[in-house]
């Protein structure tokens, strides 16, 4: 039987808020344990929260950017359990009233697009850590974290494969930070997923039963946990069996899933609407306001950097991966005023190359784009080759100076006077005589070689296209 | 509605309330004459009615983005029960 997976994703996002969602208490990373967790976070008796109003900013920045519904009015609950690390004894959150209701994501995936709808986005705190590494057989608790505002934004069942599960983990990830709602920082959890996987043979309409798979934090990880629980349902339903809905966590050393809790305790949240908290109610002028505020959102900037520069879709697609790299990549186009298309390979190619391996984000390239831009400038106006260009680049890479300087200390200016070429032709079909002779009884493959000999003689220097042109007549005028 | 005993047990378990066997007895009774209540109130009709969320009448107020709070971690966990390193220790947890 041929199976068809179903796929949602919940994913958390970390908010890029100074202070925390509920208190002052600042949420920078890394700062020694506890020193960040304030009478707010650890659910001291006496103390209210009161709303951030940035992370709601947030939140409805990430609503418009997926042209998603605004709640006007939404509500905070509180989804009740126990664990040391939420010492309130409850996540406040948001249950029926969201922030952010119904939108949508556009992925791409082997030239194909695909909308993905998002069911909802809600506003809630993060819990603090637990370190099991051994205080004499005792937990320990760091409670920095609790607090920090997050946004679950909560996808459609509508990916069916785990291809398309990574294409809208990253087409989120990149749209966030594009946004700046988040620094995406998976290393330091700032984008968690959580995947709700279900089989159900091709042509059915319902639903199987679904398992969740919580917390993996790499794209790769999510790939191939969701490879791993799509084959292991299938195994469980081909041999007869039922899959059982429960949690599961992916073992990375070991690329499988398991079961995560086997006890019978239900869950049970017992949300209910916070009596701390009144409704947020969210104005007109407020959301026209973050409106306002909206970049140009990749997805706009791929089609338009197809449409107003030819590029290639895969091209349009690296070169909108970041908000930095679209921008540095239209400010070459906009200094160097010539072929975008040169401009996209030399960004692409060289710069990305050369940032890869000196492992540095392009808001660090030591070639700033006004500078690449006046090294396109002399491969267009013929000043130097695309060959001599790369070199200059490694110049200016190392050197810090711009293009024009350094073509004309090193001498790299192109030899583009046709008598200087004809002579230094001319030199080299008389000191290869047997050559010649060969070329002109039909040897046609030897022209690489003069074209060879006379880049030698010029040290590359030599226009290309001179020289090919010239060549040829010189070769074909003596026979 | 009438809760059965278990339903009580349950319920004392999420919430981390410890009752013997005789008090769960009596909570079966006593709760299940709230629900009871509940259920008067669930036959008016109120289909045109938004649900309230909160007693007062106000949208909630927003806060400045500004780090406010100063660390008081060593007053904090003064009164822990057990600490080390600046962190809270608590019984094993193990998922």
């Amino acid at each position: 039987m041929e199976w068809e997976p179903v796929i949602g994703l919940e994913i958390h996002v970390q908010l890029l808020t100074r202070s925390k969602i509920f208190s002052g208490a600042s949420t920078a990373y890394g700062a020694p344990p506890n020193t960040q967790a304030c009478a707010i976070d650890l659910g001291m008796p006496g103390t209210l929260p009161v709303l951030n109003e940035a992370a709601v900013r947030l939140a409805v920045k990430f609503g418009l950017a997926v042209e998603a519904e605004i709640a006007r009015r939404s509500v905070f609950a509180r989804k009740n359990y126990f664990y040391p690390d939420l010492p309130k004894g409850y996540q406040i959150s948001q249950y029926e009233l969201p922030v952010v209701g119904k939108g949508h994501l556009t992925i791409h995936l082997d030239g194909r697009e695909k909308r993905i709808g998002i069911t909802r986005a809600h506003l809630e705190e993060d819990a603090g850590k637990s370190l099991h590494e051994d205080f004499h057989g005792l937990t320990g608790i760091d409670l920095n974290r609790a607090g920090t505002p997050l946004l679950e934004i909560v996808s459609e069942p509508d990916l069916r494969s785990p291809e398309e599960a990574v294409a809208y983990m990253k087409k989120l990830h990149q749209l966030v930070v594009w946004l700046g709602i988040s620094d995406g920082n998976m290393q330091e959890g700032s984008f968690r997923c959580d995947a709700n996987v279900s089989v159900r043979p091709k042509g059915e309409t319902k639903f199987g039963t679904r398992t969740e798979i919580k917390n993996v934090n790499s794209f790769r990880f999510v790939e191939r946990a969701i490879q791993f629980e799509i084959e292991r349902q299938i195994q469980v339903l081909e041999s007869g069996g039922t899959v059982v809905q429960e949690t599961r966590l992916y073992d990375a050393e070991r690329d499988e899933t398991r079961p995560m809790r086997t006890k019978e305790e239900a869950f049970d949240y017992r949300y209910f609407p916070d009596p701390d908290l009144l409704p947020l109610v969210i104005g007109e002028d407020f959301i026209e306001q973050v409106r306002r505020e909206l970049p140009e959102l990749p997805e706009a900037r791929y089609h338009r950097f197809i449409e107003q520069y030819g590029l290639k879709p895969y091209d349009a697609e690296v070169l909108t991966a970041t908000r930095p790299l679209s921008d540095y990549f239209e400010a070459v186009v906009r200094e160097a005023a010539c072929d975008p298309k040169l401009c996209a390979n030399w960004v692409m190619v060289e710069l990305s190359g050369a940032l890869n391996r000196a492992g540095l984000e392009i808001d660090r390239s030591p070639v700033s784009a006004e500078r690449l831009a006046g090294l396109l400038r002399r491969i267009a106006d013929g000043t130097i080759s695309g060959k001599i260009a790369k070199q200059v680049f490694e110049l200016m890479w190392d050197s810090g100076k711009d293009a024009d300087t350094l073509i004309e200390e090193k001498g790299l200016k192109q030899i583009t006077d046709a008598g200087a070429i004809e002579k230094i032709i001319d030199e080299i079909l008389e000191a290869n005589p047997k050559q010649v002779a060969q070329y002109r009884a039909g040897k046609e493959k030897l022209f690489g070689f003069f074209v060879g000999q006379v880049m030698k003689a010029t040290q590359g220097k030599a226009n290309p296209q001179q020289v090919n042109a010239l060549l040829k007549e010189k070769l074909q005028g003596g026979g | 509605m009438s809760l059965t005993l278990e339903q009580v047990k349950q319920i004392a378990y999420l919430a981390r309330i410890g009752i013997d066997d005789e008090d769960a007895g009596r909570y079966t009774h006593d709760l299940s004459s709230i629900l009871e209540f509940v259920a008067q109130m669930n036959t008016v009709d109120t289909e045109t009615i938004e649900p309230m969320a909160h007693p007062l009448d106000l949208p909630q107020r927003l806060r400045p983005d500004e780090v406010t709070e100063e660390n008081q971690r060593e007053k904090f966990l003064a009164v822990a029960p057990a600490v080390e390193n600046g962190l809270y220790l608590v019984p094993k947890v193990i998922e």
